[in-house]
């Protein structure tokens, strides 16, 4: 690579910058966004209570894998769950959906200008004089986000399942499963909306469905499927902010029913 | 008529430089280049600055505006605040040649260092190829570049990092991206990106995508892409199994 022939002008030190504008306040939305989320989906992976609510449960531990809980697919906690972590069906799954989003292209770009300034925003001087870029250990792993989505691209099918199973409400009195629909139904059902624009947005798909090609037009079905995750693609940020904030949400909407704090409202 | 006040970076190359103050009177339309050749032709004959076609086409008029990289010629007046003096300087990626003018001649020389376009066998006796509109159209919005370097200016891995020996840059992803997308090209330029051109750099911070006057979607169109392609020859593990068992 040839060298610049000449001085480069001195760096702007850290925060410099001749920006008129707030230039601060986006990565200071996104560092408090995040962490408000960070903090809550932490508490409410360890409750390991308040996460269903007869035909409802909470998206942050779909599935069940193991628990008390009915949904279970295999049992109560699992013999090799380390005795000195509390258990919590959450726990066992979160790093998948966790994973997805923090090797998610958008959300690198937000978090390394909310969280480690580099660069702070742009124009705007940063505090670090080395730099390796995602090139090194352990930054290099952000390429494996297609394995993350290949899990949440399962992850979105359970759910649906999941939104699917709240519209069937079991009447205590025959026991005897009805269709319906609760304000519940529509919190879950959204997640899911949320979630897929989400996923199907997302730039390993685009990638895989069409964009590792150099011609599609002779192939129709990749080509449709191109078009389509570019579309979502367009407002992946979008999507991002708002299936983070929904998932969140239908968990304290599940929590506080289950605590009786707020009752399920049934429409239909 | 309004008189405003301007923050000029005068500077000889490898001198220290600083802002001296101009005043100048502004008129309806007017953009920032017009406001600096008033001064020009007013109180600063011997300032230097770039540009050549008024148009936002040539991208040679490109220098910082109020501290955004910017065309000065498709900047106007009416969009800056007007409470404030208007601070104008030198691109910060690129070494001084004079006040306003940088030596933009390192992009040059790694453009030429990239693979260049190599067509396959023409499909036709004539000598031509058969080309789907549709499967140009994704690389049209690359040819749309103008070459201002805004994008090189305001990337952080160049501009602070100055990583110019190991990356390559925004607008030359674009370019890459150009070429390598295209549906008669054959060339291979994805060992380069990873290694030479430094693509893992790159942070997808997207202020190249900010700045861009052309409108490319630099990041997500070009950038990202391109880093999957890389991903794919490189750090896929299943993959790579799987072309080491099929020997492809
Ligand atoms: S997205 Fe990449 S190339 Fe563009 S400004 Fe950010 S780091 Fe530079
Ligand atoms: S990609 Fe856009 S910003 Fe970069 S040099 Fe080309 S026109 Fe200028
Ligand atoms: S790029 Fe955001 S989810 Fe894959
Ligand atoms: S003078 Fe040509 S782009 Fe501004």
């Amino acid at each position: 690579m040839p060298s610049v022939a000449g001085v480069l002008p001195e760096r702007q030190g850290f925060g410099a910058t001749r920006r008129r504008d707030r230039w601060w306040a986006v990565p200071v939305a996104t560092l408090l966004g995040l962490t408000g989320f960070l903090v809550y989906s932490t508490w409410a992976a360890f409750q390991n209570a308040h996460f269903e609510l007869g035909n409802y449960l909470s998206p942050m531990y779909s599935p069940v894998l193991w628990g008390d809980s009915h949904h279970a697919w295999f049992g109560p906690r699992p013999g090799f769950w380390p005795s000195f972590i509390p258990f919590s069906p959450a726990l066992v799954i979160l790093g998948a959906p966790a994973g997805f989003r923090l090797t998610c292209y958008y959300y690198r770009g937000a978090y390394y200008k909310a969280f480690v300034s580099n660069p702070a925003s742009c124009t705007v001087g940063k505090p670090w004089k080395g730099y390796g870029g995602e090139l090194r250990f352990p930054l290099i792993l952000q390429n494996l986000h297609r394995y993350f989505l290949y899990l949440a691209l399962g992850f979105l099918c359970i759910l649906t399942w999941d939104a699917w199973k709240a519209m069937w409400f079991v009447d205590p009195a025959t026991g005897q499963e009805t269709f319906g629909i609760g304000v519940g139904t529509l919190v879950l059902t959204l997640n899911v909306v949320l979630l897929g624009g989400y996923t199907l947005g997302c730039h390993s798909l685009r990638h895989l469905v069409g964009g590792v090609l150099d011609s599609i037009s002779g192939r129709p079905a990749r080509r449709c499927a191109y078009e389509c995750v570019s579309w979502f693609n367009l407002r992946h940020m979008n999507w991002a902010w708002c299936s983070l904030v929904w998932v969140a949400f239908s968990d304290l909407y599940v929590r506080l029913c289950s605590m009786g704090v707020w009752s399920d409202f049934r429409i239909l | 008529m309004a008189s405003r006040t301007f923050h000029i970076w005068r500077a000889e190359a490898g001198e220290e430089g600083g802002f001296q103050e101009y005043s100048t009177d502004i008129t309806e339309g007017m953009v920032v280049l017009d406001a600096v050749h008033q001064i020009q032709a007013e109180s600063a004959g011997d300032l230097a600055v770039r540009w050549n076609c008024k148009a936002g086409k040539c991208g040679s008029c490109s220098a910082e505006v109020n501290g955004n990289p910017r065309l000065m010629c498709m900047t106007r007046m009416s969009d800056l605040p007007e409470d404030q003096p208007v601070t104008i300087e030198p691109m910060r990626a690129f070494p001084l040649l004079r006040d306003l003018v940088t030596d933009v001649s390192w992009n040059f020389e790694v453009k030429k260092a990239i693979r260049k376009f190599k067509p396959r066998p023409p499909d036709a006796e004539d000598g031509t190829w058969r080309m789907d509109q549709r499967d140009v159209d994704r690389v049209q919005e690359f040819r749309k570049c103008i070459e201002c370097f805004l994008c090189q200016d305001v990337c952080h891995v160049l501009r602070d990092s100055q990583k110019h020996d190991e990356f390559i840059g925004p607008r030359f992803f674009v370019h890459t991206a150009a070429l390598e997308m295209h549906p008669l090209d054959t060339e291979d330029r994805l060992a380069d990106l990873r290694k030479a051109q430094g693509v893992g750099y790159c942070n997808i911070t997207k202020c190249c995508t900010k700045v861009c006057p052309e409108h490319i979607t630099i990041t997500d169109n070009a950038i990202i892409p391109l880093k999957e392609r890389v991903v794919d020859r490189f750090y896929d593990p299943v993959r790579n199994l799987f072309r080491i068992i099929s020997g492809r």
